[in-house]
């Protein structure tokens, strides 16, 4: 009996079931999977379709490919989504981390819920341009889907619900919170910043974490940022059919920063020198500029670079190598 | 055994035959055991279904997808090639004032599926109902709840990916008013947040003398005429040249108050 199963235990080492855990100086999640319970066949489903390009219009653009792990789940190099036949889009990749305590998606806002922000970028004609009753239709006829449907939900049935809770699984698992900064939080290990590092730490809570506020280095509001006099992007107002939101996007989070150029809602900034620089001089009065900047924030070069310090502390190399969330 | 092989060859409409005839040999039975019973437990034990049916007009005639020529309010010329809409959280009232909310009631009704125009609800408790209510699209929380089956499922094309929610009313078609490309007219009537909130509620009342009587032997029909012609007046009449494209916004809220008044009229109930 005994050398049998330790036999099998060689063939089939018992898989790590995938579990969901909030860092210690995390609040609770909004998203819970109580409705979408975790499962390993239920997570490997939702990664094999967040890689899968076969879902696209041409069979060119999986949500990985302007997702990349390597970039914190941004698009490296791309001011905006490069989609299905070439297609430019609008707006800049955001990186995708932390979604379970997201109240809502996209730089507007727009989708309220993880569940169905996939949709928005499956039906967008310049990313996926696609839509759900012909992905249903692929992954009928494409293996292993209904196999792994099966595995994930009992049923060889495939339908729109269970893609978009599968996809979630993966999304929601996605939790980046083992960063230096993090560690030293948690005072784990003895880590501590250096002395650069706990400068910018002490600049950054006096001019940015009205924003940018902590643990999730963002707000969540949606804030004009000055960035130009005139924007040709309305931004949060397309969604909320109010003026005073024309040109507010969303705060987005400063995590893995150093991972995520280009910057902004339209990825006009490679680095972020240009981030920096643009608050320190080149914050313009638009319509609706935040409050905030109504002075841009002043930043001498040393603040500068103590403030860089600090920010690559928000890099979590654990996260982006987790070989968990890689294409396998 | 026997009976249930021959059951399993049967047509569907021979097995109605027999279930109705098994129904007649069963009810003397179902009397005789409610006689030990107090009338108040049967009252509130038992349970039976009702239909409700969506018939489709333009002003009182007919709708026709494509082909026919209608008037708006103004007097333009237009044509309706796609006409659905939500109808959710049925509610129906007694007399006494107690109330029954259908748990899990989402009805799309869609013109191009003339099965979707004949809903039939089921374990509603017996009694007479005198009044019914509804929501015309879908509640605050179901836009923001996930990934939906059934009616609400997203594969329906009446929800909108790039600013959740659903889409609760829609209807497209062409007018030689219509001053966007190819003179179409594009309504898609939806959104839930102030102060373009379109969730709108149809209740009527129900004639006290015929009221919807349910009951264990009588799964009564209520008959509604649906007007689509409706979302362009009642509050404000819409000209084709002025307003032909809305996707959620002001303009929807102009057309949700329109067919807040006309879109349904309770036109009979069959007991």
């Amino acid at each position: 009996m005994y050398a049998c199963s330790k036999n099998e235990d060689e063939i089939m080492p018992e898989e790590k079931a995938i579990t969901f855990s909030v860092p210690s100086n995390f609040p609770a999640p909004v998203y819970n999977f109580e409705q979408n319970k975790l499962s390993n066949a239920g997570f490997a489903l939702g990664k094999k379709l967040f890689y899968g390009a076969r879902l696209s219009a041409d069979k060119s653009v999986s949500c990985g490919s302007c997702h990349q792990q390597f970039a914190a789940f941004a698009n490296l190099d791309h001011k905006v989504s490069h989609g299905v036949n070439n297609c430019q889009g609008k707006r800049n990749a955001p990186p995708l981390f932390n979604l379970v305590w997201q109240k809502a998606f996209f730089w507007d806002g727009g989708v309220k819920n993880i569940e169905t922000s996939p949709l928005n970028a499956i039906t967008d004609a310049c990313e996926m341009g696609t839509n759900i009753e012909t992905i249903i239709t692929t992954l009928k006829n494409t293996t292993p889907y209904p196999e792994m449907f099966k595995k994930a939900y009992g049923s060889t049935e495939i339908n729109s619900q269970f893609i978009l809770k599968s996809i979630t699984q993966f999304l929601g698992v996605l939790v980046s919170g083992n960063s230096k900064y993090d560690k030293v939080m948690r005072k784990e290990g003895g880590i501590s910043f250096t002395s650069d590092e706990l400068a910018g730490y002490t600049l950054f809570k006096q001019k940015c974490t009205s924003c940018h506020a902590e643990p999730f280095f963002t707000d969540f509001s949606y804030r004009n940022n000055g960035l130009d006099l005139v924007t040709i992007d309305e931004g949060r107002s397309h969604i909320t059919g109010v003026q005073t939101d024309f040109g507010k996007f969303r705060v987005p989070s400063l995590r893995n920063i150093e991972y995520t150029s280009p910057y902004m809602h339209d990825g006009r900034f490679y680095s972020l020198d240009e981030v920096l620089e643009h608050y320190n001089s080149g914050v313009k009065a638009a319509e609706n500029l935040d409050a905030e900047l109504k002075s841009g924030i002043q930043l001498n070069s040393l603040e500068k670079s103590q403030i860089k310090a600090f920010l690559k502390t928000l890099t979590d190399n654990e996260f982006i190598k987790n070989t968990l969330y890689s294409e396998s | 055994m026997a009976t249930l092989f021959f059951l399993f060859h049967l047509s569907n409409f021979q097995k109605m035959k027999i279930s109705q005839y098994l129904l007649a040999l069963l009810c003397p039975i179902i009397l005789l055991s409610s006689c030990n019973k107090s009338d108040d437990d049967v009252a509130t034990d038992t349970k039976s279904s009702f239909t409700l049916e969506f018939e489709h007009q333009v002003n009182g005639s007919p709708l026709a997808l494509n082909t026919t020529t209608y008037k708006n309010a103004k007097g333009e010329d237009f044509k309706i090639n796609v006409f659905k809409y939500y109808v959710s959280n049925i509610k129906l009232s007694k007399a006494d004032g107690t109330t029954y909310l259908l748990p899990e009631s989402y009805f799309l009704i869609d013109e191009s599926k003339p099965a979707s125009k004949l809903i039939t609800v089921n374990d509603v408790p017996t009694g007479d109902y005198t009044k019914i209510e509804y929501t015309i699209g879908v509640d605050y929380a179901r836009n923001f709840a996930g990934a939906q089956t059934g009616a609400l499922d997203p594969i329906n094309g009446m929800f909108w990916t790039w600013n959740s929610g659903y889409i609760f009313v829609k209807l497209e078609g062409t007018s030689p008013q219509s001053t966007a490309a190819n003179n179409l007219l594009t309504f898609h009537i939806g959104g839930v947040v102030d102060p373009n909130n379109t969730i709108r509620t149809y209740s009527t009342e129900i004639n006290a003398a015929n009221p919807l009587r349910i009951r264990m032997d009588s799964k009564p029909d209520m008959h509604f005429m649906v007007n689509a012609a409706s979302l362009f007046t009642g509050t404000t009449d819409v000209s084709f040249a002025t307003l032909n494209f809305t996707m959620g916004g002001a303009n929807s809220v102009i057309v949700a108050n329109n067919y807040a008044k006309g879109l349904f009229r309770l036109d009979h109930i069959h007991n």
